[in-house]
């Protein structure tokens, strides 16, 4: 592999993206224990086939999800690439920024008095 | 062999509290303040805390994860100004593997009687931190993850 700079803005954007919402998280972690079909993806969602494949498009274009089409079928697979790389662990340390400074603002209104609220003019 | 690679990334995060620079720069500035809520995620125990709040000093949080995996924050702060900024860099190591590299710059403005605040954070990213290359694993990591900071409208 070798040496790379990434503009992180946008594929973190897509990625956060991508798994913003509940029914596409449900389709990565149902592809984490393999690849699946369209249809096979849709069953334990009760979704039709159309609203799947516009999930399926914001995936492919967050680099989390490929798919092929052999014959008739449509095969969906995590790219482990885009789970390898760097970005899913740099979000990862964002997310940990925002819980810990959600967890600052819950200390803070739990402490209105506190501390050291210096005089300064 | 561990594939040697390293990815440079920027980002600020910004958060508008409802409270005076000085009592949010002291949730930073003060060890109680800053063990309230600099911890790890859920599941997280600490094993180890150093704190010394000073320009050449120290910090250390070192804990261990639900998954018994051990993340070690070794800091030291560069440059201060009370109730303004703070600059510090860090390191991070999962089970004694260097993970990341970084520059964190906090800055505190006053808006109204509250306090706008800033990190940004400079990282060098180390060897794309293929952890045990285990895709299941990364995935719900990924998703643990993205899916508290969504909640939070990220």
């Amino acid at each position: 592999m070798v040496k790379h700079m990434l503009n992180q803005s946008v594929p973190l954007d897509r990625m956060f993206h991508a798994l913003a919402d509940p029914a596409r998280r449900g389709m990565v972690e149902r592809l984490s224990r393999g690849p699946a079909s369209v249809s096979e993806l849709a069953r334990p969602l009760g979704m039709s086939l159309p609203a799947v494949v516009q999930h399926l498009h914001v995936l492919q274009a967050s680099g989390l999800v490929r798919s092929e089409k052999i014959g008739r079928v449509r095969t969906c697979r995590l790219d482990p690439k885009a789970l390898r790389t760097a970005e899913s662990w740099i979000s990862a340390r964002r997310s940990q920024w925002e819980r810990r400074l959600d967890r600052l603002g819950e200390y803070l209104a739990r402490h209105p008095e506190a501390p050291t609220q210096r005089s300064r003019t | 062999m561990i594939e040697r690679s390293v990815t440079h990334a920027t980002f600020s995060i910004e958060r508008v509290y409802d409270a005076a620079p000085a009592r949010v720069f002291a949730a930073w500035a003060t060890p109680e303040g800053k063990a309230s809520w600099f911890v790890g995620p859920v599941g997280w125990t600490q094993i180890e805390r150093v704190f010394d709040f000073r320009v050449g000093g120290e910090e250390r949080v070192k804990g261990s994860g639900e998954s018994g995996r051990i993340s070690d924050f070794r800091s030291h702060y560069f440059d201060i100004v009370p109730d303004g900024r703070i600059v510090y860099a860090y390191e991070m190591h999962i089970d004694d593997v260097r993970i990341s590299v970084s520059l964190a710059t906090v800055e505190f403005q006053a808006v109204g009687d509250g306090t706008r605040l800033v990190v940004t954070e400079q990282g060098a990213f180390l060897d794309g931190y293929d952890d045990a290359g285990s895709r299941e694993h990364g995935t719900r990591w990924l998703l643990d993850n993205l899916d508290a900071a969504l909640r939070y409208g990220a």
